[in-house]
C-alpha cells in the first residue's frame, strides 16, 4: 500500500470515526448535475454544478462558526515533463528538467471562503488541500519524492497548468444557499483530457473536518470523435492509409473543380 | 465556428484552419514546396501538441503536392525520371535520418538540434537564394541576357560517371548527384520533420541545373511520394496523426495551391526564387530569435507520451 492510499484510508476511517461519534452527527450529500461528460465535435468545455447539503440530526449541536465546504476535483493522472531553459553560448536550451510522476492533469479546488481561514495550515498539509499542498512526486534519476511547495519547477508546473485552466483554487467557488444547502461549479475547459475524475466533498466545522462524501464523474469522447480515435488508437496502419487517400482524393478533386485549361 | 479535433483533443476555430491551410496551400502551389517549414510552427502557436502537428501536417502536404503535381502534369512540366531518381536516393537517406533522429533522442539533443539546424538550414538557403536573384534582377535591369541555361560551362559534378539524359529537364548529368541530392533530402526531412521542398527547389536549379519549368512540377512529385508515405508511417506507428484536423488544412490547402500554381507560372523565375529566397530567410530569422532572445518564460511542460 503507498502512503498515499494509506493516509487517504486513514482519513476516511477518522472521517467514519467524526461522523459516528455524537458531536459531530452531521451527514454530507452531495450530487453532480452529470457524471457523464461527452465530448462531442462541438465540445468546447462545460460547467459541472456540484449541490450538497449538510444533514443534522438531534445530535448535531450548532455551530459557531457556521459551515465550510472544500471540494476538491482530480482529473486523470498524466506523467509529465517540466523543462526549464538556460542560456548557453547565447542560446536558450532546455538545460534542466523535471519528470512529474502521475500528476493531475486536471486540479480544482473549490471552496467558499480562502482556504487559511477555514482551517489552519498544520490541517491543510496533513489533508492534502489546496495547490500548495497537493503531492506532486517528482523523479530525479531513481528517487521519486515531493519537492517542497516552494520548489520552482513545482511552482512553475501549477502556474502553466492554471494558465490553460487546468488546475485552479478558487475560495468563491461555492457557495451556501442556506446556512446548509451549497452549491459548487466545476468549470472544465475544453482541453480537459478524457477519462475518470475523482471529486472530493469536505465538510469543515470550527477548523476541523467533520464530513466528507465522494462523487466521481466521467470524460469520454462520443460519436465521430470516438470513432476516429478508436481507428488511430487500433488500426493505425488501415487509419494512415485511409488519411493518405483522402489526401490523394482531395487534392485530385480540387484540380478536377478548378480546371481552366 | 469551433470544432473538436479527436486526436489533437482540443477545439479550433474551422475557419482558423481553413484560411491558414489557404495561405501555406498557395505559397506551396507557387514555388513548388510542401509548406511544412510554415504550417508545423503555425499549428503549434495555436496550442497543437508539436507531435500531432507534425504528424497531421504531413497529410495536408500530400494534398496540395497532388492538387499542385496534377496542373503541372497538365503543363507537362514534370520530369518523372528525375524524380524516381530522386526517390531512390531520398529513400536511404530517410532511413539514415531516423536512425540519427533516434539517436539524438536517446542522448536527449533532439530539441536544439532542430532548433540549430532550422536556422542554419534556412538561413544559408534563404541567403544564397536572395542574393542570386538579386543578382540576376539587376542583370536583367542593366539589359544583358539573361543567363538561365549555360550549356557549354561544364563544373565537375559533369565528370561524374554514370551520366543519364532527362529529357523533359533537357539535361544530360551523372546519377550520382540526383542521388545524393535525394538523399540530403531525405535524411533532412527524417530529422527536422519536414518535406524539404524548399531545400530542394534551389539544388535542382544551382547544382543540376534544371530549368525552372520543371524543377517546381518535379519537386512536387517527391513531396507527393514522401509526405503520403509519412502520413502512413506517422498514424501507423505514433497514432497521432488527426484526420479531421488534416482534413480542413487539405481543403484550404488543394484550393490555395491551384491559384499558388498559377500566380507562380506567370511571373518571371528569378522575381519566383526572390520571393521563396526571402520567404525561407524571414522564417529562419524567426527561429534564430527564438532561440537568442530571453523566452517569455524559462519554463514549459510537455506530457510524456506512455509508449515513450
Amino acid at each position: 500500500m503507498t502512503p498515499r492510499a494509506a493516509f487517504s484510508l486513514l482519513v476516511t476511517l477518522g472521517a467514519l470515526a467524526a461522523s459516528s461519534a455524537p458531536a459531530a452527527a452531521e451527514r454530507l450529500v452531495a450530487s453532480l448535475s452529470n457524471h457523464r461528460v461527452m465530448v462531442t465535435s462541438n465540445f468546447t468545455g462545460e460547467e459541472l454544478v456540484l449541490f450538497g447539503g449538510i444533514e443534522q440530526d438531534s445530535a448535531s449541536r450548532p455551530r459557531r462558526g457556521g459551515y465550510d465546504i472544500v471540494v476538491t476535483v482530480t482529473g486523470p493522472r498524466q506523467t509529465t515533463v517540466t523543462f526549464r531553459k538556460a542560456r548557453v553560448l547565447g542560446i536558450w536550451v532546455n538545460a534542466d528538467s523535471r519528470v512529474f510522476e502521475n500528476a493531475p492533469a486536471y486540479l480544482a479546488v473549490l471552496s467558499n471562503r480562502p482556504l487559511d481561514a477555514i482551517t489552519n495550515t498544520e490541517t491543510l498539509r496533513r489533508l492534502q488541500l489546496g495547490l500548495d499542498n497537493i503531492p506532486l512526486p517528482q523523479r530525479a534519476s531513481v528517487n521519486i519524492a515531493d519537492a517542497a511547495s516552494d520548489d520552482p519547477f513545482r511552482l512553475a508546473f501549477i502556474k502553466l497548468k492554471s494558465d490553460h485552466g487546468l488546475y485552479r483554487e478558487a475560495s468563491n467557488g461555492v457557495t451556501f444557499l442556506t446556512p446548509t444547502l451549497f452549491r459548487a461549479s466545476i468549470p472544465l475547459p475544453a482541453e480537459v483530457p478524457v477519462g475518470t475524475y475523482e471529486v472530493d466533498v469536505r465538510l469543515f466545522a470550527d477548523g476541523a473536518q467533520i464530513a466528507r462524501t465522494p462523487s466521481p464523474f466521467e470524460v469520454y469522447k462520443s460519436g465521430f470523435e470516438q470513432i476516429v480515435t478508436a481507428a488511430a488508437r487500433d488500426h493505425g496502419l488501415l487509419y494512415g492509409l485511409a488519411t493518405a487517400m483522402m489526401a490523394i482524393a482531395t487534392g485530385w478533386f480540387a484540380s478536377v473543380v478548378f480546371r481552366r485549361d | 465556428m469551433q470544432i473538436y479535433l479527436p486526436i489533437a483533443d482540443l477545439p479550433v476555430n474551422v475557419f482558423v484552419i481553413l484560411a491558414m491551410g489557404l495561405a501555406v496551400g498557395f505559397i506551396s502551389g507557387m514555388f513548388g514546396i510542401g509548406g511544412g517549414f510554415l504550417m508545423t510552427p503555425l499549428l503549434i502557436f495555436l496550442g497543437i501538441s508539436p507531435a500531432v502537428a507534425v504528424a497531421s501536417v504531413t497529410g495536408h502536404i500530400a494534398a496540395s503536392s497532388m492538387s499542385g503535381a496534377i496542373s503541372y502534369w497538365r503543363r507537362r512540366a514534370i520530369d518523372l525520371a528525375l524524380a524516381f531518381m530522386l526517390l531512390a536516393g531520398g529513400i536511404v537517406g530517410t532511413a539514415f535520418g531516423v536512425w540519427l533522429f533516434t539517436l539524438l533522442r536517446a542522448i536527449g539533443q533532439l530539441d536544439i538540434t532542430i532548433g540549430i539546424s532550422y536556422v542554419l538550414l534556412l538561413g544559408i538557403v534563404g541567403a544564397l537564394m536572395v542574393f542570386e536573384s538579386v543578382r540576376a534582377i539587376l542583370r536583367a535591369r542593366q539589359g544583358k541576357p539573361v543567363e538561365l541555361r549555360r550549356p557549354g560551362s561544364h563544373t565537375w559534378i559533369h565528370g561524374l560517371p554514370f551520366k543519364l539524359r532527362f529529357k523533359r529537364s533537357r539535361i544530360y548529368v551523372s546519377a550520382v548527384p540526383v542521388w545524393g541530392i535525394g538523399f540530403i533530402i531525405g535524411f533532412v526531412g527524417a530529422v527536422m520533420g519536414i518535406g524539404g521542398g524548399f531545400l530542394l527547389v534551389p539544388m535542382l536549379i544551382y547544382v543540376l541545373r534544371v530549368p525552372t519549368a520543371t524543377v517546381i512540377g518535379t519537386s512536387m512529385v517527391l513531396t507527393l511520394v514522401t509526405m503520403a508515405s509519412a502520413t502512413v508511417m506517422h498514424a501507423a506507428t505514433n497514432h497521432l496523426v488527426d484526420a479531421l484536423l488534416a482534413l480542413f488544412l487539405m481543403v484550404g490547402g488543394v484550393i490555395g495551391a491551384q491559384f499558388g500554381a498559377r500566380a507562380g507560372q506567370q511571373m518571371r523565375g528569378e522575381r519566383l526564387r526572390l520571393l521563396l529566397g526571402l520567404l525561407v530567410l524571414a522564417v529562419g530569422i524567426r527561429f534564430a530569435l527564438d532561440l537568442v532572445l530571453p523566452p517569455e518564460t524559462i519554463y514549459s511542460i510537455r506530457p510524456v507520451d506512455p509508449e515513450a
